[in-house]
């Protein structure tokens, strides 16, 4: 019988669940053990329809070894797109909720249990499995090595894709540790430790592996990111549980401490999982893309260790005028100005990798999808320390202005950089000659780029308005507009957000029609895009 | 001394030293004379494969 270790231990992992469900101190808890339960049961039928039972010795049906082992990037690929549009539909739902209360349907469906399932959708379960596949299919080139431990690298993706669920369904009943972009509760958490940990091994192992003597830099950055992650995970989710068959736990830090706990990961999160895992992205993709290498390999190396030297201190600007130690507020703010070099470095050294090849801005559009995404990341990072100045951040804190630049940030540098990543691999991997349609690419950059714009600007007008609403004062001293007054003065803005959002949502949408044309094997018929094949001349 | 008030010290003082030394370290050995002929070489990396 082929994989007996793996379908017992899901068969055993389902019945323990059953029994989690059976003895669960309260119904949350009991709710979600049978989420797990029938999660894992599924695993185990499908296990055991595709066991075989031939005898020892003879191999049935042996295994393709091919030089690569991209069978697990095939099906993160295809998670990316799936759950890059469940995410960003998610984010269309909440954004109109805010615009029309009505739409809270109670008690699951309401804004403050979807708003945590929509910014987990779009980082973990799109981002991260984006991150996942692309540095597996990042580290077997670069290295010219195959995924190191075996049947590993798919424990990692399922055991990822078991985790985004038990997340996702966790938000839904109600179950979370109230901590922004770490709401799930320990036992979760416990289990994102142990796929991490083996994602470390996979990537890590590769890496020892290697035929190439030197590691490319795209993988300093996928290895930071992964390292990183792990020791934010464990530090800011140490909890006691009250009870070991209970969803309820306690931090083991209190008051301002676990504030900085917190927002240290929280920022950390943004620098390591949303910057340096993407930048591997980019120094690989870029590149291969316009089929010339990095601009300054030097620069590279210097933003690397940088960017990781300074981001990690830049947290405690997201407490700025809380009960923070002032000298932890300054020291955050001055790291996070300190960070535009390295960021502007290396999105200089991105752009950069484009001289000579300009032109493939006009004629491709996956090179075009890449080079908005870096312009993104410059604008993106440069409004990021603008903001943590603590006189901007008076005016800018709490208001809709951060979220416009979490989003120019999220929707442009990681979505657009994941887009191109997605059309550069899918035919690769499914060894198509090219993508079902490039027409339909450059409609969803239009689409996704015009998308952002409106959401950023939208919330910049509503943020701005709404930060000098707050603070306006009368000759008398008090304040002139009730909080109330302020929200209902946000419904253009909110309405237009999700308008924004919705073409971004439209763009994923021709992606995921593309991706699986492309997949089927077919090829639309359309006219190439101008200047991408060369004219045919008249003999002379 | 308390454990708070030690690691504060610390860190201001000889952690932060190390740190930025290492830094610097890092950024002269980047720039090393010969460096830029190994640099080239290892850019060329992702355009070897496929």
């Amino acid at each position: 019988m082929n994989y007996p270790i793996e379908t017992m231990a899901l068969a055993v992992g389902a019945f323990a669940a059953l029994l989690g469900a059976a003895f669960a101190q309260d119904s949350l808890f009991q709710a979600h053990m049978w989420v797990l339960f029938f999660s894992l049961l599924a695993g185990t039928i499908v296990m055991l329809r595709r066991a075989q039972f031939a005898p020892v010795g003879v191999t049935v049906a042996a295994p393709r070894h091919t030089e690569y082992s991209d069978d697990v990037i095939r099906y993160g690929v295809i998670a990316t797109v799936f759950w890059g549009v469940v995410g960003f539909l998610v984010g269309v739902v909440v954004a109109l909720q805010l615009a029309f209360p009505d739409l809270n349907i109670e008690p699951y469906l309401t804004f403050g249990r979807l708003r945590p399932l929509h910014t987990s959708a779009v980082i973990f379960a799109f981002g991260g499995n984006a991150l996942i596949a692309t540095s597996m299919y990042i580290v077997q080139r670069t290295s010219r090595a195959r995924l190191f431990g075996g049947n590993l690298s798919w424990f990692v993706f399922w055991g990822y894709q078991l985790f985004i669920v038990l997340a996702a369904t966790g938000y839904l009943l109600g179950i979370t540790e109230s901590k922004e972009y770490a709401e799930p509760e320990w036992y979760v958490d416990i289990w994102l430790t142990l796929v991490w940990v083996a994602y470390l091994v996979v990537f890590l192992g590769t890496i020892m592996t290697r035929k190439e003597p030197h590691i490319y830099v795209a993988n300093w950055f996928f290895l930071a990111f992964i390292v990183t992650i792990a020791m934010l995970h464990i530090v800011n989710n140490l909890a006691v549980p009250v009870s070991f068959l209970g969803s309820k736990s306690y931090s083991l830090f209190s008051g301002v401490q676990d504030a900085l706990t917190q927002w240290w990961y929280g920022h950390n999160a943004v620098g390591f999982f949303l910057t340096a895992g993407f930048l591997g992205m980019m120094y690989y993709f870029i590149p291969k893309q316009v089929n010339r290498p990095v601009y300054s390999y030097r620069l590279s190396i210097i933003h690397f260790w940088a960017l990781i030297f300074m981001y990690i201190w830049a947290g405690p600007h997201h407490l700025h005028y809380t009960a923070l130690p002032d000298w932890a507020q300054t020291l955050g703010m001055v790291f996070s100005i300190m960070l535009w070099m390295p960021s502007w470095g290396g999105m200089i050294n991105g752009l950069m990798t484009l001289s000579g090849a300009w032109d493939k801005i006009r004629t491709d559009p996956i090179v075009r999808m890449m080079v908005m995404s870096v312009a993104f990341y410059g604008m993106a990072t440069f409004e990021g320390p603008m903001m943590s100045i603590k006189s901007v951040n008076s005016l800018s804190h709490y208001t809709d202005w951060t979220i416009g630049h979490v989003h120019s940030g999220a929707l442009g540098w990681n979505g657009l950089i994941t887009f191109g990543a997605i059309y550069f691999l899918v035919p690769k991997l499914w060894g198509r000659e090219k993508l079902y349609s490039t027409r339909m690419v450059s409609w969803h950059f239009w689409l996704a780029t015009l998308g952002i714009v409106i959401y950023a600007a939208v919330m910049w007008v509503a943020g701005i308005q709404q930060g000098l609403m707050w603070r306006e004062y009368d000759d008398q001293g008090f304040l002139v507009y009730s909080f109330a007054e302020t929200v209902a003065a946000m419904f253009p803005y909110y309405v237009l957000r999700a308008v924004g959002g919705g073409l971004f949502l439209l763009g994923a949408l021709l992606m995921a029609w593309n991706v699986t044309m492309t997949i089927r094997g077919s090829q639309r018929e359309e006219q190439p895009i101008p200047g991408s094949v060369p004219l045919p001349q008249a003999a002379e | 001394m308390e454990t708070y008030t030690a690691m504060r010290h610390f860190a201001d003082s000889w952690g932060l030293l190390a740190m930025a030394l290492f830094f610097v370290g890092v950024v002269l050995f980047v720039l090393r004379p010969g460096a830029k002929r190994s640099a080239e070489q290892a850019a060329q990396i992702p355009l070897k494969e496929e």
